[in-house]
């Protein structure tokens, strides 16, 4: 089979850019011209290190080895700099395309990724308590046409997992199974309550698919997810999962590869998206932070704070929004972590509501019910 | 639409949930629950292409070797070391440890193909996700397969404790989780070297330590607290292997265990209360050794394993009969799974599994008369199917739930591999004899029907294997 040898190349290709190559990609339609975008950063992405408080007198200190040089960050403003590996989401803050949020955090204050992720994912204010994610909620509060929705990836991430129909594709390089075979899976499918909406819905996405480029690297999949959103008849809603964040050694060259794979990914969304990027909103965000100091590894550990990114056409960019709490002795959470000083879940409410043109306090409380921390944030997205 | 009724007889039970699925030429087993139990005897724990793996020591230390020699051949000519030799020396040891890893994956389904212990073999696949690492990279891809070999096989029908102990000295976790290279900021060599230059600060890394409780033994959320996690990180210090990380000495094999007393954070260190004295290698063995025979532990395997034959949500009886089975005989596996197997809970007549990728492929194989994977390349199978063999990309292990594989397009791949996993054999087979050999007593009558009208063998056989019945177990 012909097609063992791309399989053997797709395996052999390990590394840091191996890392990319998972990326999985969700999409679901709802009845508006608006397009929301949830790019998550498994493993606990490094806040401090994405955006370097570098104006605040205690960060090279914590930082010592890996704070890098001040002279390469791209400088924000008189507090804050954007890692160099962030040149093109580095440009979109210059146009004001490009918002950071410094200091937030998810109610989750315990440093299980797994936990935290499910926290984050599923927008409960305790792990594994909600069992559908909130962004399949958000799909439920649009006034869609019908049920139609589409996935994209091999597999329908926590966030969007719920009782309205996702659907997921991934690029692959496998052949297309005979037409008669697909015509009596269906049939096989047809009274099973389980396989048959999955059956459904991938025929969909195979279809609005068709054509499209089999290639996994993070502009790639960048350029699939635009190509499923522009379109008119497409889902407005998208997840992309992004992995490999977790630095305990080795922090400099590995963050770098992946800030570079996040920046060409978001670079071929915005460019993918045309004119329809004017009302793109894409949401980047991570379970928690990482220590405030460096280890003894040239990494950090599992922290609490961490950053977040608004990017988008009407996106109200070219800031740094904080209530920044300092990174003194004294004012680190458990003596360890960035102290949070954001909500996240307040944060997100905010901005998909902002985004796709709703009530934020209902927004909110179907998004993450009564115990949301706080009003959502406002002011994110220009309507 | 309605719930196909299909109920599922006791062999095919046996066969396809607790084993890794039928053979074409199978004789439904009369006593399942004694076929299981017979297992445990007929299981081998060194299949011949395990044997014949090589120990990637030899491979990762001569990639050192020779980038050590580079670096001071280049400081010796006061020159930068040649990118391009540089490159073509990382090129060839990727390429290395490739060989060992598709070696190691052809050795894994082989013997999966060929085993007359199929329950042991799922337990294997089972304990290597439960302990898993993940071949991020080369040094990893290299030493994936010697770690289920080595640390996972010979204890399958172990204590526990034995397990634990194996993996959190072998090698791959320890540079996985990054405690090879973990230095105890009071130890006399951070001490030493903070002596000669004061800018440079060695110190610790947690990742094993909180892994270790998070995913190994007590579970997540079961009472310990950050400050535990850093006390057992401290313990650890000086667990490394030969020729990795700051301090060494002597043995210089990546494939040894190293003990490095000059790493190891002096003092006594207290975990949830209780407070360990001992001195070096021996205080992190004590505290592990607690942990082995920690309530909470049995409590967290005994959850794993009900989730993993009795459904995607454990039936609480059931993960309460395996903790007390667990702690009754101190961490005896085989004693927890004669209590799974003559629980009620995993016999339920409905499937309560939906396959993952790999229970798939293996399954298809076996029930398509497939005792060897021949030239088929397997790595790359699991890759296409999204279930790479040894790289979940995460510490905890791929997903033991249906939600996280029944999906739409991870559907639709099973159903384009299908055809060219059956077209060998084809010829051979006839679907619609073995389908009722394969889910004995206990086809859908649709999947049969479906299966009879198919237009070919090979689309008749991959139909089979596409089905509601055989995608679930």
């Amino acid at each position: 089979m012909s097609m063992h040898r791309r399989q053997f190349l797709s395996v052999a290709a390990m590394g840091a850019g191996a890392m990319w190559v998972s990326s999985h990609m969700a999409l679901a339609s709802v009845d508006t011209d608006r397009r929301f975008v949830f790019i998550i950063q498994r493993g606990a992405a490094d806040g401090l290190d994405i955006v370097r408080p570098y104006g605040d007198p205690g960060y090279q200190g914590l930082r010592g080895t890996i704070a890098g040089e001040a002279s390469r960050s791209i400088k924000l403003d008189g507090m804050f700099a954007l890692h160099p590996s962030l040149a093109e989401l580095g440009k979109m803050y210059a146009v004001g395309e490009a918002l950071f949020i410094h200091a937030v955090a998810s109610p989750y204050r315990d440093r299980s990724h797994f936990d935290g992720q499910n926290v984050l994912e599923t927008g409960g204010a305790q792990p594994y308590q909600v069992k559908d994610g909130w962004l399949n909620r958000l799909v439920s509060m649009m006034p869609h046409e019908k049920d139609e929705a589409i996935a994209i990836a091999p597999t329908v991430p926590m966030a969007l997992r719920g009782p309205m129909p996702v659907t997921s594709y991934a690029p692959s390089s496998l052949p297309d199974a005979a037409d008669d075979l697909m015509a009596r899976v269906g049939m096989l499918y047809d009274r099973d309550p389980q396989l048959h909406p999955l059956w459904a819905e991938a025929l969909q996405a195979k279809g609005l698919a068709a054509g499209a480029s089999a290639k996994q690297d993070p502009a790639g999949l960048g350029r699939l997810a635009a190509r499923f959103l522009a379109r008119n008849d497409g889902p407005r809603i998208a997840m992309i999962e992004t992995e490999g964040w977790d630095t305990h050694f080795a922090q400099a060259p590995r963050l770098a590869a992946q800030l570079k794979a996040l920046d060409a990914m978001v670079a071929a969304i915005r460019d993918g998206m045309g004119p329809v990027w004017k009302k793109t909103t894409i949401l980047v965000a991570t379970e928690f932070g990482r220590t405030a100091a460096v280890n003894g590894t040239g990494g950090t550990d599992h922290g609490t704070a961490s950053m977040a990114m608004l990017i988008g056409g009407a996106v109200t960019g070219g800031r740094v929004l904080t209530d920044w709490p300092g990174l003194a002795p004294s004012k680190l959470y458990q003596d360890r972590d960035l102290r949070p000083t954001m909500a996240l879940d307040a944060l997100i409410a905010g901005a998909a509501a902002e985004a796709l043109g709703l009530d934020g306090d209902r927004l909110g409380k179907g998004l993450f019910g009564s115990a949301i921390s706080g009003k959502p944030v406002s002011g994110l997205v220009r309507a | 639409m309605s719930v196909p009724p299909n109920s599922l007889s006791p062999a095919a039970i046996a066969l396809n949930r607790f084993g890794l699925g039928a053979r074409p030429d199978e004789t439904p087993p009369a006593d399942p629950k004694h076929w299981l139990i017979d297992q445990f005897g007929r299981f081998e724990v060194r299949p011949d292409d395990y044997a014949m793996l090589p120990d990637p020591g030899e491979v990762v230390e001569s990639y050192r070797d020779q980038l050590t020699a580079f670096r001071r051949e280049a400081r010796q000519d006061g020159t930068k070391p040649d990118k391009d030799r540089l490159k073509a020396v990382r090129k060839e040891f990727g390429k290395r440890a490739r060989m060992l890893y598709r070696a190691g994956v052809d050795a894994r389904a082989n013997s999966a193909l060929a085993t007359e212990a199929p329950l042991v073999e799922r337990l294997v696949h089972f304990w290597s996700n439960h302990f898993c690492v993940s071949a991020d990279n080369p040094q990893l891809t290299a030493f994936a397969a010697v770690f289920e070999r080595d640390a996972i096989r010979p204890h399958v029908l172990g204590r526990f404790k034995d397990m634990l102990f194996a993996v959190e000295r072998h090698p791959a976790m320890l540079v996985y989780l990054n405690q090879a290279i973990s230095v105890g900021p009071d130890s006399p060599l951070a001490i030493r070297v903070e002596a000669r230059n004061p800018k440079r600060k060695l110190g610790m890394n947690e990742n094993l330590g909180r892994e270790t409780m998070e995913l190994h033994t007590l579970g997540v959320r079961s009472g310990y607290t950050q400050a535990d996690v850093t006390e057992y990180s401290r313990a650890l210090t000086g667990w490394s292997i030969g020729g990795f990380g700051p301090g060494q000495r002597g043995d210089r094999n990546p494939d040894h265990f190293d003990f490095r007393p000059q790493l190891h954070e002096p003092g006594s260190r207290t975990i949830m209360g209780k407070r360990y004295s001992e001195p070096g290698e021996k205080q992190a063995q004590a505290i592990l050794n607690d942990f082995a025979y920690s309530s909470h532990t049995a409590n967290h395997i005994a959850e794993k394993l009900a989730r993993h034959f009795a459904g995607d949500t454990p039936p609480p009886a059931l993960v309460a009969r395996l903790s007390k089975a667990f702690q009754a005989s101190g961490g005896d596996l085989p004693a927890v799974y004669r209590v799974l197997i003559s629980s009620p809970e995993p016999w339920a007549p409905k499937p309560l599994k939906f396959k993952t990728p790999w229970e798939w492929t293996i399954s298809l194989l076996r029930g398509t008369g497939r005792r060897d994977i021949g030239r088929m390349n397997v790595a790359g199978i699991m890759y296409q199917l999204g279930q790479p063999v040894w790289r979940p990309r995460a510490p905890a292990g791929w997903d033991d739930v249906a939600a996280s594989w029944a999906a739409p397009d991870a559907l639709l791949r099973r159903v384009a591999i299908s055809p060219c996993l059956v077209a060998p054999v084809a010829d051979a087979l006839d679907a619609r004899k073995i389908g009722p050999i394969l889910i004995p007593d206990s086809l859908a009558p649709s999947t049969a029907e479906q299966i009879a009208r198919a237009e070919s063998p090979t689309s008749a056989l991959a139909l089979l294997t596409v089905s509601p019945d055989f995608l679930r177990r």
